[in-house]
């Protein structure tokens, strides 16, 4: 879509007094009028799709379950509200269950993140060079992201199951004992962060290498002038020109892992995976706000998970920001020169 | 680029667009109101019904043949069966449907533990079915059990889980123990007690890589069901931390698990049905109901190798059983009443019970010949009509609690940690009662 609109303020005729103006002219003006409210009125038009929908689907449901957050709601009536003010904070604060799944949720999330981003960068810096067949590479990276979580993690706990698993079949041949994966607090964590990293290192690569495609060709030619190897010119040229985005699949990555829940609740299914494994050793705060709601029937607590989930989130952005806001401007200090 | 455009043109361009918008947003705003498909769909032009059933493990009917069965004697009517593997995830999918109104099928299955609550808060939701059905004919606290403070009864009482004790004959044979039901009754005699002594006799010769027990939760829930008190009193306070019944199952299975008597499976678990096919457990605590799941797991390669004699010390005790019940919002109500009255008439519960083991909660059905002399071929053909009869007849009448089934999850869970991680019994029962604690308060 290349057009510019053409500006319309020529269209305005200098006032006249109204009754000596011909029929004509006074429709001209009333069409006039009609230019300007459709030029401020429709874009409101335009977005307000969006918006009415984010406020159906999106706000309310969220100011909703604060309202919840506040109540005493069980799952067999609905109907009966009872006011408890913030003691379901109050209560989840004080389980230690809540705490185990704060901590397994972050632990998750970086052994799923770190190595993800960091393989993703990687398989992007690849695929930047001129390769046969590249259109069908860079397909063949993002197929995972396109199966759905269910069925990923049915495999997955297929591969991980501890008797008769594809995984310790393997590890028979080479000569070591069979791993109860699902059962132990680290394999468990494990197991999950690599149907997490199966999923998204593609769909991350792919968004590295879009920004490494916009990279200016000069840069690099002005490097390799200055005698930079390759992997000097990646760290150098493409790893600070890719700052913005890096920034950006770090903040998607923590709201997806912050929210984890289909992969644990399928590696061992059934009533195993509702509660996180028998020690809730790989309960994630969406399981256990599930588990709250939906096995124990309240969702008062559950409400209030989510709520915290939520500060959680904003907590996590505020440190990232502050981190690349400190990033930034060391970076501009030395660029500046500004040493003593 | 820059485009010039007649004025009217420019006009009518907008005027689409912005109509296009509002109606793309009108069209969003109402799509999402349509209700689910609840399959039922009232008769359609030939005077046809569908109705649909929802249930969870097994009922039987599917074995037994009996939704053909009643095609065939109401050509009119087809009945859909719906079910779901395990009664943990069906159960609050059922309180999500009620809640909603939406969804339900035309006949809802209702366990035992849950069945308590249902009829303490959504007894509304469900037809009266004592107006239709002679609740009389069941054994008298079945009907108890899913009557509402109003005097409706809400569910129809579908089997009873009179306790018996399922065991591997061959791996018996193997270790040296008795393969004869009755001498394998006698050496049980004393009760649990003897249980764990006869595990400790199997543990000595016992074949590599087997084990005497599934699951010491079974055991658990087993001493628990033999007793009147269970985990509330009568005034429906929760009393489970005091109840004696639950500290002698917690003991028992704190005791098997530090012997190692068990292999420490989460019962209906991948694991636990892996464990029956290759045949690595020796006794499985068995409900009338646990048969058809033994034979359904351990699959026709074991036939004949296993075997069922009553309880350790004759425990008589009621472990599990259901309910069908006809939500009011289905559009077949009446049609509905009378599949379920047909479905729990004394012959068809003979029925699945000969398909499947599921024991009769309905007493007219005891004296059929299909129950009482009937044998379980997969179990080397054992009496099961009369090992179970007997048990029936003495099931203490229980009290039941909203949040039963959620004590006995957690409970059982937390056994299985002391099985499989050897967690100490005081850590696990801490652990335990957290977690049943946030469901009750």
């Amino acid at each position: 879509m290349a057009t510019s609109t053409p500006t319309r303020d020529a269209h305005v005729p200098p006032p006249r007094p109204p009754q000596k103006e011909p029929p004509s002219e006074r429709r001209q003006l009333w069409r006039s009028r009609l230019w300007r409210f459709d030029d401020k009125a429709s874009p409101y038009a335009y977005i307000a799709p969006f918006f009415l929908v984010f406020g159906a689907f999106g706000l309310y449901p969220l100011l909703y379950t604060g309202w919840i957050a506040l109540h005493r709601v069980s799952m067999t009536g609905l109907d009966t509200m009872e006011w408890v003010g913030w003691e379901n904070f109050d209560k989840i604060l004080h389980d230690p269950e809540f705490w185990t799944s704060v901590s397994n949720t972050f632990l998750i999330g970086v052994i799923s993140t770190v190595p993800q981003l960091l393989m993703a960068l990687g398989l992007a810096h690849l695929l930047n060079y001129r390769l046969r067949a590249s259109t069908f590479w860079r397909t063949i990276i993002l197929t995972p992201y396109a199966t759905s979580v269910a069925s990923a993690a049915l495999v997955f706990a297929l591969v991980f199951r501890a008797d008769g698993g594809l995984l310790n079949w393997t590890l028979g041949l080479v000569g070591f004992d069979p791993v109860n994966w699902a059962n132990g607090h680290w394999t468990s964590k494990l197991a999950i962060s690599i149907i997490v990293i199966w999923r998204w290192t593609g769909y991350n690569a792919l968004i590295y290498l879009a920004a490494m495609q916009a990279v200016p060709n000069d840069l690099y030619e002005a490097a390799s002038l200055d005698g930079a190897s390759r992997w000097q010119q990646f760290l150098k040229v493409t790893i600070p020109s890719l700052r913005p985005t890096i920034l950006f699949t770090i903040v998607i990555s923590t709201i997806g892992s912050m929210q984890l829940f289909g992969e644990p609740l399928l590696l061992e299914g059934g009533a195993l995976g509702a509660t996180g494994g028998n020690e809730n050793q790989y309960e994630t705060l969406s399981i256990y706000l599930y588990n709250y709601g939906w096995n124990l029937g309240h969702l008062g607590p559950a409400a209030a998970v989510a709520w915290a989930m939520l500060a959680l989130l904003l907590l996590i952005a505020a440190v990232n920001w502050l981190i690349g806001r400190a990033a930034r401007s060391s970076d501009s200090a030395v660029r500046t020169g500004a040493t003593r | 680029m820059r485009i010039t455009r007649s004025v009217a043109g420019r006009r009518r361009r907008t005027a689409i667009v912005a109509t296009t918008g509002l109606t793309v947003t009108a069209l969003l705003l109402t799509g999402c109101g349509g209700s689910s498909d609840s399959g039922s769909k009232g008769a359609d032009a030939d005077g046809n019904i569908t109705l649909t059933v929802a249930d969870f493990g097994q009922f039987g009917y599917k074995e037994a043949g009996l939704f053909e069965k009643y095609h065939e004697l109401n050509p009119k009517i087809t009945v859909k069966e719906d079910t779901t593997a395990e009664e943990k995830n069906y159960y609050p999918k059922l309180l999500q449907q009620l809640n909603s109104g939406s969804g339900l099928a035309d006949v809802q299955g209702i366990e035992v533990g849950r069945i308590k609550e249902i009829v303490d808060t959504k007894a509304d939701s469900f037809t009266d079915l004592s107006k239709v059905i002679d609740v009389d004919q069941w054994v008298s606290w079945k009907a108890k059990q899913a009557t509402a403070p109003s005097g409706a009864v809400i569910g129809a009482g579908t089997d009873i889980g009179p306790m018996s004790l399922c065991y591997n004959r061959e791996l018996f044979e193997k270790a040296g123990l008795p393969t004869d039901r009755a001498e394998v009754a006698k050496r049980m005699s004393g009760g649990w007690e003897d249980y764990l002594a006869l595990g400790e006799e199997y543990k000595k010769k016992a074949p590599e890589g087997t084990f005497f027990m599934d699951s010491a939760s079974a055991m658990f829930n087993a001493v628990v069901s033999s007793s009147p008190e269970q985990y509330y009193d009568a005034s429906g306070k929760p009393v489970y931390k005091e109840s004696a019944s639950v500290r002698k199952g917690w003991n028992l299975a704190a005791e098997a698990a530090s012997k190692k008597l068990t292999q420490g499976l989460a019962q209906f678990e991948d694991q636990w049905q892996a464990a029956l096919r290759k045949s690595t457990v020796a006794t499985v605590v068995c409900p009338a109901w646990m048969a058809g799941q033994i034979s359904t797991y351990a699959g026709d390669a074991n036939q004949g190798k296993w075997d069922i004699t009553t309880a350790p010390g004759g425990t008589s005790a009621n472990w599990g059983g259901s309910f069908l019940a006809v939500p009011k919002s289905g559009k077949n109500v009446e049609e509905a009443t009378k599949l379920v009255k047909w479905l729990t008439a004394p012959e068809q519960q003979a029925a699945v019970f000969k398909a499947i083991g599921v024991f009769p909660s309905n007493q007219g059905a005891y004296e059929l010949p299909d129950v009482k002399s009937a044998t379980l071929p997969y179990f080397n053909n054992a009496p099961i009509g009369q090992i179970y009869a007997d048990g029936a007849k003495s099931i203490p009448e229980a009290v039941l609690g909203p949040k039963d089934g959620v004590i006995k999850d957690s409970i059982s869970t937390q056994i299985n940690n002391m099985e499989q991680r050897g967690t100490k019994p005081d850590a696990a029962w801490d652990a335990a009662v957290r977690t049943v604690d946030k469901a009750i308060g």
